[in-house]
């Protein structure tokens, strides 16, 4: 799969970028990595330019939900984007643990899946599941 | 204010002159009154310490109404929003408790700082934290070319904006770039540039900055090699010393293993010569730490400290103490660095840039769009961080550099590295 990695509007960290970026080119994806920072506008931007198969978004800055509802609203406002995958994991709160009422906001407002911190196993089974889809259809 | 705060740097002269070591928290809350209680119980702490407003992320990245509605909302954010909470609030939450004991600096991470050293000034605040380069690439997506000359500003407002008496202190965070796997000899070098950039705009009281990395007699020549260079380096007359940072990367999740890691890097402020440290919490691997934990942090370290013995006093040369190492393997890699870049411009703004553009400064695992991305690091069999690529930098990678591929396990046992040595000689071992 051709696949957009992204940080957050307000989220200025990269370790989770750059092990993610390696993660997924080892699961043998293709991974543009957008880095750090990236608010609503530069994501659906990226997207229209790269046209990628799934949006990854990672956050640990303790604004994920917050950022992350923004970014997939925006991406679920234009036609363009409006039904591309996107998932989103990390440390999402700044209380440490999983918020099940952010969750819920999120996959309402249209990611397709919401993972832990450090959930990789999760990750990679949404993956395969993706991948398996496209064999079939 | 009860009575004026003394200058920044003059409190923590101040200290390493009767040998303590000045302990600083990481702290900031979007409620004010939750803000005023860290500070109240930083200040209430049986250690020698200066307080911290961290400002949160919207505020970092300029995103002014994002704090405000996250205000108005009753969110709460990662940090202090100085530059959206008024100006008389911030003065009130200061005010009882800024004085001559206990001085205040504001940390935040903007590529462009305008707003919040503006704001800051206005609270009457002359103590912060960032830089140019250290502020922009690693954690964001600012051309070099704007946050160059936005910080340019920034210390021309810092340096003009101080009340009347004050010694406005800029602390490079050079030292810390992506907070780990950075060989030493770029954290030393970049820290030097950003001051000498500092004291070109004006600033007359800096601090150069060193964040602890996996290795201790490494550490130590990186501290030593830092207070030679400033020295060498800045301008005659302006005010310096160096604080240390408490193990940046993946910390131990043990209460015990981070309790060690965090002493290890007090005894090593001691031993090399920092006079103030960056303190980190048992909480560090799971969330934001609470208060409490902050307190417990600035104690332990300072207890430490204590043990430790006495800083060496300012007038000691950065060559004393045990196992002093002056022209050791990180200071010429620093200097050949530093006197690199100096050498392409006399303004070194011009020459921070210059020095990007040519590659001459490559931050190893940085993906900013104006960093090379051609070095890379590695952590050798004996613990020391080196080279295996390091681009068009005027350094040579380290000859025995594993040229195998990085994969995503290697970069994650690399960046376990130090957590798991502190987690593994906490655990109980087994008999026989």
């Amino acid at each position: 799969m051709k696949i957009l990695l992204s940080g957050t509007a307000s989220d200025s960290h990269t370790w989770n970028l750059v092990y993610l970026g390696l993660f997924l080119e080892e699961l043998g994806h293709e991974v543009t990595n957008l880095g750090p920072c990236v608010t609503p506008e530069l994501l659906v931007a990226s997207c229209r330019r790269h046209s990628p198969d799934l949006v990854v978004l990672s956050s640990v800055n303790g604004h994920g939900y917050r950022d992350g509802l923004a970014a997939v609203e925006r991406l679920r406002a234009e036609p363009a984007t409006a039904a591309l995958p996107v998932v989103i994991g990390g440390k999402l709160g700044v209380a440490g643990c999983r918020q099940e009422a952010d969750v819920t906001a999120l996959l309402r407002a249209g990611c397709d899946a919401v993972f832990g911190d450090g959930d990789l196993d999760a990750l990679r089974e949404f993956l395969a599941a993706r991948d398996r889809d496209r064999v079939a259809t | 204010m009860s009575t004026a705060p003394p200058p920044f740097g003059a409190f923590v002269a101040a200290g390493a002159s009767v040998g303590r070591l000045v302990v600083q928290p990481r702290m900031g809350f979007s409620d004010p009154g939750a803000m005023r209680d860290g500070l109240t119980r930083t200040k209430a702490a049986t250690a020698t310490t200066v307080g911290t407003l961290t400002i949160d992320s919207y505020t970092r990245v300029g995103d002014l109404t994002a704090a405000r509605d996250a205000v108005a909302e009753g969110a709460r954010l990662n940090g202090y929003p100085i530059a959206t909470h008024p100006r008389a609030v911030t003065r009130s939450l200061l005010d009882a408790v800024m004085d001559d004991g206990f001085p205040v600096q504001v940390r935040h991470g903007s590529s462009r700082p305008e707003a919040i050293i503006r704001a800051l000034t206005a609270a009457g605040l002359d103590a912060t934290e960032g830089g140019p380069v250290s502020y922009c690439l690693p954690y964001g997506r600012t051309p070099l070319r704007e946050s160059v000359a936005s910080w340019a500003r920034g210390c021309e407002l810092l340096a003009d904006g101080a009340r009347p008496g004050g010694v406005p202190h800029l602390e490079s965070f050079g030292g810390c770039l992506l907070g780990q796997l950075c060989p030493p000899g770029l954290l030393v070098a970049m820290s030097v540039l950003e001051c000498v950039f500092f004291a070109r705009y004006g600033l007359r009281s800096v601090s150069l900055s060193y964040a602890q990395q996996t290795d201790r007699a490494q550490d130590e020549e990186a501290v030593r090699a830092l207070r030679r260079l400033a020295g060498e380096f800045l301008p005659a007359g302006v005010d310096h010393h160096v604080v240390l940072y408490t193990y940046m990367g993946v910390y131990p999740r043990t209460e015990q293993g981070a309790t060690r890691l965090l002493e290890s890097s007090a005894r090593l402020a001691v031993r090399a010569g920092a006079q103030r440290l960056l303190v980190k919490t048992t909480a560090e691997a799971l969330r934001i730490p609470t208060v409490e934990e902050n307190v417990r942090a600035l104690e332990t370290a300072a207890a430490a400290a204590a043990l430790a013995g006495s800083p060496p006093s300012p007038g000691e040369g950065p060559g004393a103490g045990p196992g002093a190492d002056a022209d050791s393997e990180v200071y010429q890699e620093a200097r050949t660095l530093v006197e690199t870049v100096l050498g392409l411009h006399t303004d070194p703004s011009r020459a921070l840039l210059m020095a990007f553009e040519r590659g001459l400064l490559d931050v190893p695992f940085c993906l900013h769009p104006d960093n090379a991305g051609r070095s890379r690091s590695f952590i050798d069999p004996a613990g020391r961080l080196r080279w295996s690529r390091t681009g068009s930098m005027p350094i040579r990678p380290d000859a025995g550099a594993d040229a195998t591929e990085l994969t995503a396990s290697g970069l994650l046992t690399a960046l376990n590295h130090v957590a798991e040595r502190y987690d593994r000689a906490a655990a109980p071992q087994p008999v026989g």
